[in-house]
């Protein structure tokens, strides 16, 4: 078994005052506002596949964005570039102020673009518990041993799972930093252990069927065992054999939270002010209007913790801005309470941003969620099944088949059958299809299952009126 | 080094020498310490790229951006074993260190020692540089301005429209332990154009797009920034008056070039050897069986010139070619890299590719497509009592274990009784891949390319890629739609 060194601390370098220091020195540049994000992260991680190490990998790398901004006229408007590097030399940041500031003259004037206000950056919060640093507390062979464990507890689950993509553990750890000319310098770590195994299952007709199941955590203590996580991973597996294509029919589908929490992405994307502004969604113009069934309540809370008392996979103490994160209703009972805003969005619309703004290395800011999620109701998953006569249970989507501007929707979906209330054979081949718009209106069950393994989460969801097309 | 005549690679090369301070020795160095600790091959990847994307929207030049990274991945093989490891900083003492950690994938005493290095070969299958990178960008914005202006003048009804061109310029250089040593400098760039048009209460939106390993000279014909405004606005317009797309099993009729998507969805992954060598493709196993109609002949080529998924050479070092992955219906090969190929006894392909110096190689495609056959497009239309005509698609998604792929039309006609009638709206084709080609019953005379648009992701890895098909009649595919 290979010995591994703990992940090597990248650098001592004091990542704020860099940012500070690209911006001190694209203002005397010439620019009238500028911005600068440093990233840095470090990422371990190791499969094994059929009990021996696949693959191994270990590193870190580092990055610096900058956006300027040349004002002319409060009325005209700013001109903006940005740059970005991974040379974070003297010279490579010589090179990132200069390449911005020329960049920026081939743009034109936008009479919405610019940063935030200096009053609107208040204060952030201190500690959001983003941050453990157990994830890289286990020794390399002791990693490896739960890569291995993960993927050997789905091998044994069942004489029909007879072939692997493996057990696979992940520790990342990152740090971000943003600093501007309005006076925000901010800067927080983050996290993330995982382990996760993708079993295959062959029946006797000789049908493979591959699924998965992972979990992860801030901190690896909160990780669920390895075996837990490999036994799920197989009762997935296990459950699509036998799988087959059944008759075109309009009947109820109940979304797994697994799939469901992508129709809330959904919902956050077609929110969003720049899908507004441009006419680009199905939810324009659609503020104080009920678009969803009164049932529905959908949070953005980019503050919040779990209940293990780590920070939200989407948490984080202020926006790829620089403004403080808050929670945001934005359905609440149906009704659309807010579109979702960064800071130009915000003052296309004529709005407040809300403190949404997604930022990279490189590129202006988009707009992007914290930890969302559709709020529970209060049945459990197997009574919202037993309610349904004739319909179809969801696990897995396929395709890329949502249009945001029309809200047509139409994805391949893996599943099971239901029949009279029970979950009787598995399915796939087929598609399911309908109108975001009409589903949103459609919800008539909502789980109480509501747990969060990603950023985006939510319950078990029964939309009536969709259409499965197969044979 | 061993080199017969001066290669074009020798800029290549001597740009990462020259900028980041590389010798031979260290280049030696690093693969001697990556090998000590008993690995079968060690390789270097270094990668520079410097990528720049300008951006018109409602006529306004709104954005400018430009980036540069620049880093080195180092894998040691053992056995079935891969142990990596990246670093950005190219100082020799970070080199040996993630040399060092990627070595400990392998235990035990150096076995193998570094072999002289040998220059693969190198194609010339695009310009290079792409005009290099000064920040004179006026002709690129006039690329967009004209977009714009072409879009905004089809019809009133577009009301919004977003231009954007990106290019990147990308130089790798590869050495390895068993000699193999390679430079390139891959251009690529790219036009796109985004519309929404209005008409009452209807919204919808259109798109098109066109670029590849080539300079702004492409940017004429099929790909002129007028035609590829016109095309995204006729998009949008035309699904104005869409109608529901129908469900269920029927005849569908793929037009020809981008529709072949459906080849790399439904063929192409399941033909990538890793999952073949690991038995967990749906195609395991079918190497000389029937997977489609013998009117079905299917190639990935990486060597044809300035096309998007074509690459002088793959990121292992190989040199790429036209691998036959379905020839008259029966399957003939896999995509193959390095450590597919030696673990499975097959020929490397030369599909070794990767995103970055941050991801490990693994077979991926380069441009895949079908070849020609002899029916005429207007009688493959004619043919169809009750069916579906799709011309243009976006993405898709394929199930490699069980063979179920999708991809989704946004731009599909009902025919009926041998006639194109409604356009329809957007919905999502499903079927599954060593089936679905089995139903080929006629293929078209007009092979095309695509205009140079696709982005292939796997295991989060994403790599341009190109496909292509002439027009064909599936007898049976399943439409995902919600009408009857």
């Amino acid at each position: 078994m290979p010995e591994l060194s703990p992940a090597a601390g990248q650098t001592t370098l004091d990542l704020e005052s860099l940012a500070a220091e690209v911006v001190a020195q694209a203002m005397k540049a010439g620019a009238s506002d500028a911005e600068a994000v440093v990233r840095e992260g470090d990422e371990f991680s190791v499969n094994v596949r059929m009990g021996e190490v696949e693959t191994l990998k270990e590193s870190g790398s580092r990055g610096l964005g900058l956006r300027v901004f040349l004002g002319s006229s409060a009325v005209a408007g700013t001109r903006s570039a940005s740059t970005s590097t991974s040379d974070l030399t003297p010279d490579g940041i010589r090179q990132l102020v200069e390449g911005a500031m020329a960049l920026a003259k081939v743009t034109e004037e936008d009479p919405f673009a610019g940063l935030p206000e200096t009053a609107d950056f208040g204060s952030v919060s201190d500690d959001l518990h983003l941050y453990y640093d157990d994830v890289y507390s286990l020794a390399g062979p002791e990693r490896i041993e739960w890569a291995r464990r993960c993927e050997a507890a789905a091998l044994a689950a069942d004489p029909r799972i007879t072939n692997s993509d493996g057990g696979s553990f992940d520790a990342a750890t990152g740090r971000k930093v943003l600093a501007n000319s309005r006076g925000f310098v901010g800067g927080y770590r983050t996290s993330y252990a995982g382990v996760s195994a993708a079993p295959l299952a062959m029946d006797s007709n000789g049908q493979m069927q591959r699924d998965g199941w992972w979990s992860g955590a801030r901190r690896l203590a909160d990780l669920d065992s390895p075996e837990a996580v490999g036994s799920e991973a197989a009762r997935r597996a296990l459950r699509r054999l036998g799988a087959r294509k059944v008759p075109t029919q309009r009947v109820p589908i109940v979304f797994a939270p697994e799939v469901a929490r992508s129709l809330i992405g959904s919902v956050f994307e077609a929110a969003s002010g720049d899908s507004i502004w441009r006419h680009a969604s199905f939810l324009a113009g659609k503020l104080g209007v009920a678009i969803a069934a009164p049932s529905i309540t959908i949070v953005d809370d980019n503050l919040m913790l779990l209940p293990a008392g780590a920070g939200g996979f989407g948490s984080s103490p202020f926006d790829g801005e620089g403004l403080p994160s808050r929670r945001t209703v934005v359905v609440q009972n149906g009704t659309l309470q807010t579109y979702l805003l960064n800071t130009y969005a915000a003052r296309k619309l004529g709005l407040k941003s809300t403190h949404n703004a997604s930022r990279g290395l490189a590129g202006t800011p988009g707009i992007g969620c914290g930890n969302l999620y559709l709020e529970p109701g209060a049945l459990t998953p197997e009574e919202i099944i037993a309610g349904v006569p004739g319909g179809l249970y969801v696990t897995s989507l396929m395709g890329f088949g949502t249009n945001l501007v029309t809200g047509d929707y139409s994805r391949g979906a893996t599943g099971l059958m239901i029949e009279n209330g029970q979950l009787t054979h598995a399915v796939e081949e087929v598609t399911i299809a309908g109108n975001l718009a009409e589903m949103l209106m459609n919800v008539s069950a909502i789980g109480n299952d509501l747990v969060f393994r990603g950023s985006v989460a939510s319950p078990t969801l029964r939309i009536d009126g969709m259409t499965i097309a197969g044979a | 080094m061993n080199q017969a005549a001066p290669s074009p690679n020798a800029g290549h090369k001597r740009y990462f020498f020259q900028k980041f301070a590389i010798t031979e020795r260290l280049l030696e160095r690093c693969l001697g310490e990556a090998l000590d600790r008993g690995g079968d091959y060690a390789d270097l990847y270094f990668e520079s790229v410097t990528a720049t994307a300008l951006g018109v929207d409602e006529q306004i030049v709104k954005s400018a951006s430009q980036g540069t990274s620049a880093g080195c991945g180092i894998r040691v093989l053992s056995g079935e074993r891969t142990g990596y490891a990246y670093t950005d900083n190219l100082s020799p003492e970070r080199l040996l260190h993630a040399a060092r950690t990627a070595a400990l994938i392998a235990s035990g005493p150096a076995k193998q020692t570094v072999q002289g290095f040998v220059e693969t070969p190198g194609a010339d299958l695009y310009p290079v540089p792409l005009g290099g990178f000064s920040l004179d960008l006026a002709d690129r914005l006039e690329l967009i301005l004209r977009m714009d202006r072409a879009a905004r003048a089809f019809s009133p009804a577009i009301v919004q429209v977003r231009a954007s061109y990106s290019e990147e310029l990308r130089r790798i250089l590869i050495a390895a332990s068993d000699g193999a040593f390679a430079s390139d400098t891959q251009p690529l760039c790219r036009l796109g154009v985004f519309v929404i048009a209005k008409q009452g209460a209807l919204t919808t939106r259109g798109s098109a797009g066109g670029g590849g390993r080539a300079g702004l000279e492409q940017f004429t014909g099929s790909k002129s920034p007028e035609t590829l405004a016109q095309e995204a606005a006729r998009g949008a317009i035309l699904q104005l008056g869409a109608v529901p797309a129908p469900a269920g099993e029927m005849e569908v009729v793929l037009g020809p070039g981008w529709p072949g998507i459906l080849l790399h969805e439904a063929v192409g992954h399941g033909l990538e050897a890793d999952f073949n060598r690991k038995g967990t493709s749906a195609f395991t196993g079918l190497i000389g069986q029937s997977v489609a109609s013998s009117k079905v002949t299917v190639v990935d080529n990486g060597t044809i010139a300035g096309r998007r998924g074509s690459l002088n050479v793959d990121d292992e070092g190989s040199s790429t070619q036209e691998t036959v992955l379905i020839e008259n219906g029966v399957l003939r090969g896999y995509l193959t890299d390095k450590l597919s190929a030696r673990l499975t006894g097959a020929t490397n392909t030369g599909s070794g590719r990767r995103e970055s110096y941050q991801s490990i190689p693994m077979p991926r495609m380069t441009n895949t497509y079908m070849l020609a056959g002899d029916d005429d497009p207007a009688d493959i239309l004619r043919s169809v009592k009750r069916g579906l005509y799709a011309v243009n698609f976006g993405g898709g998604q394929v199930d490699i274990t069980n063979g179920k792929f999708v991809f989704s039309a946004s731009e599909a006609y009902l025919i009926e009784d041998g006639k194109i009638t409604a356009p329809v709206r957007d919905a999502t084709l499903i079927g599954n891949g060593p089936e679905a080609l089995k139903y080929v019953s006629m293929v078209g005379h007009d092979l095309k390319m695509d205009e140079g648009i696709g982005t292939c992701g796997k295991d989060g890895q994403s790599v341009p890629v190109g496909v292509g098909m002439p027009t064909i009649k599936l007898d049976k595919m399943t439409v995902g739609g919600t009408g009857r």
